[in-house]
């Protein structure tokens, strides 16, 4: 049994060497993307609105993650503080 | 022990297709509705005749996919209805004996599904099936043994729970999208005006690759998981 | 342990609060420009998002053959934060890609690969949150399955076309861009030992509850 869940494990792990042998056979890549620079004008998105909106997104998901976990983490353990006296 | 393995699994399927050959609920039903799918994605893509390129083997593989879950949801269904899982699992017997049993029930039925899918993808999609039968069919039952695997699994899983019917495909689709990346882009490259067989045969290699790792993972899965 | 918490989380909070203006010093990077400086948060979040699949995945493993019942509430703690960090990673990038190769997404393996764990998270959380009683089992079965499917997605995109820099580009960058850099991922790290050890103390407390609860209508 633990020589089988060894041999799982190599074979889980395996496919990590895989993409270095894939990549010898594949072929040469396509460039279907246009730099930056041959966008037409009106497409072009100032580059400060997304370093900033990145930033901003990031810290607004983080600050609610926590908020929420704060407000769920409370509300059990006001839950447990009650239980608890009720059982003594 | 390996004797019994067998034994056991060639009961169990035998069991479940006595079940489907007296009512043929779960194949009528799969493969009425395996063939409407292709049948709304040719009304929806195929214009006069002709179908962009590459979209066949999509197609052939979203209506295995589909009528798979549907096949995979109903077979455990009808073990529920009756509680027989339950004496199945109460059997003194090794309980992945019995998941090789389910599966090999589900991929006898899906084959014959595939038999009709995929003449009927040739005809309404002028791909040409025939030209290398030996590497489709490979491709099919490499792939659609991926894809019942931890179909068969995830649906045993999900006998006890509420709403398995919609937790099902939210299972089974993104885990099983390496082998369907596999099958679709293995069965395009059979269906191109120019055929690249050595790209099928890449994928048909792949496709090993991950049926074992997935047999073998739901095989060591299924003991502790179906222990209540 | 607990004490620690706070303490962590205030400090990374500072420290991203800082973060722009040491960002802001580092050079400029010569192709990409002012963009390039999403990187700060793009690579950080992104090691991380693979770390909580690791966590979870070996966590469920733990609770699955190893019986070990407080190996669940680690599991679903890093789902939990493996979402979270997934999304920052998943909305970061295509704000950098659109600007560095001109789109928002391609299918890339690393993309690919990152858009489908963040799906198996979804799926796994999905199934926590309505699969009713016995769930886990069934769960930690799942996450096993989405952990040895990271790198087969990564193998078979990969046979189409790789876009995204190598993750060996990092140890080579000039050290004015590597400080900055490293100070953002020791921030992000902190944030997400605090949040892990979090969440992870919120399912404890939750199995703690009904278990004082089934007690109650025992006696």
């Amino acid at each position: 049994m633990r020589f089988s869940r060894l041999l799982l494990l190599l074979l889980v792990l395996a496919p990590a060497g895989w993409p270095a042998a894939v990549h010898a056979r594949q072929p040469p890549p396509q460039s279907e993307f246009l730099p930056v620079s041959d966008i037409p004008e009106g497409e072009q998105i100032p580059a400060f609105t997304m370093v900033g909106g990145a930033y901003g997104f990031v810290w607004v998901v983080l600050l609610g993650y926590v908020w929420s976990i704060a407000r769920r983490l409370q509300k059990v353990e006001a839950e447990l503080t009650a239980l608890e006296r009720r059982g003594q | 022990m390996i004797g019994s393995f067998f034994r056991v699994a060639w009961h169990v399927m035998r069991k479940d297709l006595t079940v489907e050959v007296r009512s043929k609920e779960v194949l009528l039903t799969t493969l009425f509705f395996a063939v409407s799918v292709v049948l709304v994605f040719s009304f929806a893509i195929v214009r006069e005749g002709r179908a962009p390129d590459d979209v066949a083997a999509g197609i052939l593989w979203v209506a295995v996919s589909f009528s798979g879950t549907l096949a995979m949801a109903r077979t455990f269904e009808r073990e529920r209805y009756n509680d027989t899982l339950r004496a199945l699992l109460l059997a003194p017997s090794d309980r992945p004996a019995i998941y090789a049993g389910k599966l090999l029930g589900l991929l006898v039925l899906l084959a014959l599904v595939e038999i009709v899918l995929v003449p009927l993808i040739g005809l309404l999609f002028n791909a040409p099936v025939l030209a290398y039968p030996g590497r489709l069919a490979a491709l099919l039952a490499l792939g659609t043994l991926g894809f019942a695997a931890v179909g068969t699994l995830f649906a045993a899983m999900l006998v006890r729970v509420r709403s398995r019917d919609t937790l099902l495909p939210v299972l089974l689709y993104p885990i099983t999208i390496p082998v369907m990346i596999a099958g679709v882009r293995g069965t395009a490259a059979l269906f191109q005006a120019t055929p690249d067989l050595p790209m099928a045969q890449f994928w048909i290699g792949l496709l090993v690759f991950w049926d074992v790792i997935f047999i073998t993972l739901a095989l060591w899965t299924f003991e502790p998981v179906m222990t209540e | 342990m607990t004490r620690l918490n706070p303490v962590l989380i205030g400090l990374s909070a500072v420290m991203l609060g800082v973060a722009p203006w040491i960002i802001n010093a580092a050079p400029y990077e010569s192709t990409m420009g002012l963009v390039q400086k999403i990187f700060y948060f793009h690579f950080p979040a992104a090691i991380l998002f693979l770390i909580a699949a690791l966590i979870c995945g070996v966590a469920s493993a733990m609770f699955l053959f190893g019986k070990k019942a407080s190996a669940d509430g680690w599991a679903i703690a890093a789902a939990e934060l493996g979402l979270v960090f997934g999304t920052l990673t998943l909305v970061t990038g295509p704000l950098w890609a659109r600007k560095a190769w001109g789109v928002w997404w391609v299918w890339d393996p690393r993309l690919t690969s990152s858009l489908l764990l963040w799906m198996i998270f979804s799926a796994y959380l999905l199934l926590r949150r309505y699969g009713g009683p016995g769930s886990d089992k069934l769960a930690a079965g799942m996450a096993l399955f989405g952990m040895a499917n990271v790198p087969f997605i990564y193998v078979s995109v990969n046979v189409w076309r790789t876009l995204h820099p190598q993750t060996s580009v990092v140890p080579t960058l000039p050290t004015d861009m590597g400080i900055p850099l490293w100070f953002c991922f020791a921030a992000f790290t902190m944030l997400f030992v605090a949040l892990l050890n979090l969440r992870a103390r919120l399912e404890h407390q939750r199995s703690r509850v009904e278990a004082l609860y089934l007690a109650e209508d025992e006696a």
